[in-house]
């Protein structure tokens, strides 16, 4: 076995090739703006140039006289069409065309539309806006912030999680620490652009777009378009790079659907890689500030954690990490606070573990200074506070396989030859550091719908409207019919990404491989029991036999007796083509509305500390070595451990892929990653992948990933715990730490550059 | 994207004809209405971000002179056609072993992919990547002139500390450029009046009040070869570059360095810095102050000092000041060290 494909160990599945791996290398998978759509014509957007202020006239002129063009679709157009929502499903609540006022930069003031990609982008660029500016608010610390508490401004971020009297233990601790930190703004830069494809089949919509929600967007399209969604269509069959940046629904589907009414015939807008850094979501710059008072002994008595986020002026979009962070060690005490600060900027949005990147990047950081001001070991420090609890509910967790990771990774790792001395690690010119730190990520699971169906033939075709966002979930999601139906993988299809299937959730927070495989699950063993019906059924080939006695395999079901049945015969017995089974998944503790929830595009989600039984979460520990040049400080990356737990592994091959794109993402943004801000106009500067740097192959050298055998069958019926957001937690945090260890110098701000270390 | 004509010329006279043509004689070549186009790695991307605006693109690749595409080593140098692509030029064993800065500033551009379109004319006239140049919402001199200067006083961390003006503070990128300025190479040129050498250090202009400005070359002038002559100790040399991360990102600093060597003592030194000035940079006083000196990081350190003495930071990128020092410093030594 090489090293992308691991050795199955204890629950864990084989490492099968992606089901549609050879479609990718090939350029055989069709993502949605490549699907074949005739006599399209091409949209292109013309977006703002200003943050904040107001359009007082557009001159459309030039653009309306390039050759080919066909519309334009500015204000006065929507105004029939219900603004955006923000939420789950809505990135903003901005209609950038319903009024001329500018919330932010970069917003959509135009889209032309012409017979070639050519003649639109001309068209949008000869666009012209005249604006009564106002000066805007850029970020923190720009004149014009307004500052208020975030607990309960998101469905998602109910409260500020406290436990016992944190002033008393952190004013009696021994030994402390108050930090500040802060990580930067960063923008989705996914290799497959931002586009929508939209054309009417009479009035039925199509809609073509990378999306991690398609029954979401249905449905909030439909709102917007005052349609039955069931007439709205979204497809996405693959996603090329998604994180969060396709979860919710832009402006621009419905503007791009509008556009394609009124010329009555398909139109593509695909927005260029400087317009998403305005017109798509991103993470927010956050900053923190760490308090963690602990006895001589390392045992932390007192945390407390405060941070703050940026967000819009009309939406509140909430991260808030402290739900996690609150809960990663036995503190004895917790304070927590989490604000939200307005400036004049497009609304942010989910990116790959939005609470926890910034926040845990704090913690860990932290936790590494406090491991430093004790004189102690940072494995050892967090052994040490290791919990039998929760700290805060008290609830015990599902399974926490923490010290576990620690263990394995730190022996890979070769952590006992680490000098802990500061500075006293060289190799002739470089200073070398190593670090570590912890990774977390909350396992949730939302309902699920799949269909089943077996053949005579023992063909199988699965359906549910998941997303294929590079995860490998068709993989997964065949591989658990593979073994409940006993049928080889080849003989599985796997139909996905389309809002006309059995409804999935949104593909985020890390949840769909637990709730598509348990609505898998479930519709695999509903054929079965179908199946065994007919089997042993009077005058079937296994009469006689009890349920509980039989199991499917190779195509046969066989009893404990050793008697068996070909699947074949017995679908051939019951006088039927084929079994189909539609099976609706709820998790432990749905309410009674969460299927209907699921099919509204507004699903529930179970799991992480929300559940009344345990809390539950997947951990992992990564470790790294720096390489600092004594005269330059370059910082360069040689090695990367992590360990990781994540209950039921389905697949080690995509596990790992998932995992070392998490670490390396951590890298990026530990080293690289930052969207600048020209805080006079409140403006992106560094808006294309030239400047907005993330890690290429040469930055990646020799990194391992290894999968920590767990069992926990509490999360899902599954048995799986999510790990694609588990990958970049914490890494950040390893990286400061091995800085500090190299060089003496605690980066508190990332991205960590040469700048920070001259001095 | 604007329409343009397109059109492929076969001679290098017809070329600087249909430029000169199509040209008003005082326009600058990189606001020509007919501009030359042979990798494209630079100009296409300029023109689909709306900064380049040419009427017509003359594309030099089907130009029939085979010197075009060669790379000729004589005993008095090398001498590269102006069509070999970057790749080509890093990869030859005379030019790894004769002059190791310009196969090292070859190989530690751009990516694999550009490297082999991209071509070596083309690489040094390559423009400023400047964020507030290359999109046209912005303030700027280069490409508007008159229009101001949104980089000034906004990020700025990769902007030049060395030969900055009022009106420009945008930095030159490349790398190769730097090693040809500091192995004193002479560019060859055809223009619809003729041909010319230009020495390589009066190639680029420094922007002062005239940004857009930005080589000697007319509008109708194709740079033809590129020769650089034959330095035997040029063997001793290397290009340093540091940057954010391990490939394809821009020099944050640079330096080529050749060294004649008399055992410890330096007998001449050529430094050419990158990543830190508007133009491709000699740092002339550094080389005067370690020749006839020892060779250590004391001397290195006060050539540094003398290669900045005349920088000006600006907010985001003050570092830069230090950190081309420190980089100086560490090419000298490591060139120092080098096994020739």
């Amino acid at each position: 076995m090489d090293a992308a494909a691991p050795r199955p160990k204890d629950n864990q599945g084989e490492p099968l090739p992606r089901v549609d791996g050879r479609l990718k290398v090939t350029g055989q998978a069709h993502y949605p703006a490549d699907l074949p759509t005739g006599n399209i014509a091409y949209g292109a957007l013309a977006t703002s140039s200003i943050a904040k202020g107001k359009v007082t006239k557009l001159h459309l002129d030039d653009a309306r006289a390039v050759p080919g063009l066909l519309d334009i679709v500015t204000y006065g157009d929507m105004d029939k069409v219900e603004k955006p929502k923000f939420g789950n499903s809505g990135a903003t609540s901005v209609g950038p065309l319903h009024d001329r006022i500018i919330f932010h930069d970069g917003q959509i003031i135009a889209l032309a539309v012409a017979e070639t990609f050519e003649a639109a982008e001309e068209a949008a660029q000869l666009i012209r806006a005249e604006y009564e500016e106002e000066k805007p608010t850029a970020t923190f610390d720009s004149p014009g912030t307004a500052t208020i508490p975030a607990a309960g401004k998101s469905p998602l971020f109910k409260e500020d999680v406290k436990a016992g009297d944190f002033d008393a233990a952190y004013a009696g601790a021994a030994v402390k620490i108050d930090q500040r930190y802060s990580t930067p703004t960063q923008h989705h830069n996914p290799i497959e652009l931002f586009s929508t494809t939209a054309f009417w089949q009479g009035d039925q919509l199509v809609v073509h777009e990378p999306s991690q929600n398609v029954t979401g967007w249905k449905v909030e399209l439909a709102r917007q378009l005052k349609m039955d969604p069931g007439k709205v269509r979204i497809v996405s069959p693959f996603i090329g790079g998604a994180f969060g940046s396709k979860g919710p629904m832009t402006p621009r589907t419905a503007i791009v659907a509008v556009a394609a009414k009124r010329l009555g015939r398909p139109v593509r807008c695909v927005t260029s890689r400087m317009q998403a850094f305005g017109t798509q979501t991103y993470r927010a710059e956050t900053r923190h500030r760490i308090q963690i008072g602990a006895g001589k002994d390392g045992r932390i008595a007192a945390f407390a954690h405060e941070g703050w986020e940026v967000t819009s002026r009309p939406d509140s979009y909430v991260v808030g990490g402290t739900s996690a962070t609150g809960r990663m060690y036995d503190y004895g005490s917790i304070l927590t606070h989490v604000s939200l600060v307005q400036a004049d900027r497009n609304t942010p949005g989910y990116m790959r573990s939005p609470p926890e990147t910034p926040y845990v990047y704090a913690l860990e950081n932290a936790m590494d200074e406090m491991a430093v001001a004790l004189g102690m070991d940072p494995v050892e420090f967090r052994r040490i506070n290791e919990p039998k609890t929760e700290p805060i509910g008290k609830k015990p967790f599902s399974s926490r396989s923490l010290i576990q990771c620690y263990d394995q990774a730190a022996e890979a790792f070769g952590w006992a030859k680490r000098d802990p001395k500061v500075g006293a690690m060289r190799d002739r010119d470089w200073l070398v550091g190593m670090g570590c730190a912890t990774a977390i990520y909350p396992t949730a699971v939302a309902p699920c719908a799949a269909r089943v169906r077996l053949t005579v033939d023992g063909d199988v075709r699965l359906q549910c409207g998941s997303h294929e966002i590079g995860t490998g979930v068709r993989t997964v999601a065949a591989q658990m019919a593979s073994e409940r139906l006993g049928v080889g993988i080849d003989k599985i299809s796997v139909e996905m990404g389309d809002s006309s299937l059995p409804p999935a959730p949104v593909s985020g927070g890390s949840i769909s491989t637990a709730s598509v495989c348990s609505a898998v699950l479930k519709a695999c063993d509903a054929v079965r029991a179908k199946l065994y019906a007919g089997a042993t059924a009077e005058g079937g080939p296994l009469a006689g036999s009890h349920n509980d006695e039989l199991d499917l395999a190779d195509g046969k079901i066989v009893a404990k007796s050793g008697a068996s049945a070909k699947v074949e015969d017995v679908i051939k017995t019951m006088q039927v083509g084929a079994i189909e089974e539609y099976a609706e998944f709820a998790p432990k503790g749905a309410t009674p509305e969460a299927l209907k929830k699921l099919y509204a595009g507004t699903p529930e989600f179970h799991g992480g500390e929300q559940d009344e039984d345990s809390v539950k979460y997947a951990f992992g520990a990564e470790f790294v070595e720096v390489r600092i040049n004594r005269y330059t400080r370059e910082i360069r990356v040689p090695r990367l451990v992590g360990a990781f737990a994540a209950g039921r592994i389905m697949n080690t091959r995509t596990a790992r892929s998932q995992l070392m794109g998490g670490m390396i993402w951590g890298i990026g943004q530990a080293l690289h990653e930052a969207t600048e801000i020209d805080r006079r106009y409140a403006r992106y500067v560094n808006r294309d992948l030239q400047d907005y740097l993330v890690p290429v192959n040469a930055d990646i050298k020799d990194l391992q990933v290894i999968l920590v055998p767990e069992i926990d069958h509490a999360v899902n019926p599954a048995g799986v715990k999510g790990l694609g957001e588990l990958g970049n937690v914490g890494t950040a945090a390893a990286v400061a730490s091995a800085v500090y260890h190299a060089t003496g110098k605690r980066i508190r701000d990332l991205p960590i550059r040469i700048e920070q270390l001259l001095a | 994207m604007r329409p343009f004509v397109y059109e492929q010329p076969t001679e290098i006279s017809t070329a600087a004809a249909m430029a000169s043509r199509f040209t008003r004689r005082d326009d600058q070549p990189t606001r020509a209405n007919a501009q030359f186009i042979a990798g494209g790695t630079n100009l296409a991307d300029y023109m689909k971000l709306g900064v380049a605006q040419p009427d017509r693109l003359l594309d030099l690749n089907r130009l029939a002179d085979p010197g075009l595409r060669q790379i000729r080593v004589t005993d008095d140098g090398i001498r590269f056609g102006a069509l070999v692509r970057m790749g080509e030029a890093a990869d030859h064993p005379d030019v790894k072993r004769r002059y190791p800065v310009i196969a090292d500033s070859l190989k530690l551009a751009a990516s694999g992919q550009i490297r082999n379109m991209a071509s070596l004319a083309g690489n040094i006239l390559q423009r400023t990547r400047c964020e507030y140049f290359r999109e046209t919402s912005w303030a700027c001199n280069k490409r508007v002139p008159g229009s101001g200067c949104a980089a000034m006083e906004g990020f700025n961390r990769q902007h030049a500390v060395l030969g900055a003006s009022d009106a420009c503070i945008a930095t030159y990128h490349g790398d190769f450029a730097q090693a040809l300025m500091a192995l004193d190479a002479i560019v060859h040129a055809e223009g619809a009046r003729g041909a010319r050498n230009i020495p390589f250090a009066k190639l680029h202009r420094q922007p002062g009040d005239t940004p857009h400005i930005e080589t000697d070359l007319a509008a109708d002038e194709i740079i033809t070869a590129i020769e650089v002559p034959a330095i035997p100790w040029a063997r001793r040399s290397l290009y340093l570059k540091i940057r954010d991360r391990e490939s394809y990102a821009f020099a944050l600093a640079s330096a080529a360095v050749a060294l004649d060597l008399d055992g410890d003592g330096v007998r001449e030194a050529r430094i050419a810095l990158g990543g830190l000035a508007t133009v491709p940079w000699r740092a002339g006083k550094a080389e005067e102050v370690l020749q006839g000196k020892p060779l250590d990081e004391h001397s290195a350190t006060i050539a540094a000092d003398a290669a900045f003495a005349d920088a000006v930071p600006r907010q985001h990128n003050a570092f830069k000041t230090e950190l081309g020092k420190r980089t100086l410093v560490r090419a000298l030594l490591e060139t120092r060290d080098m096994k020739v």
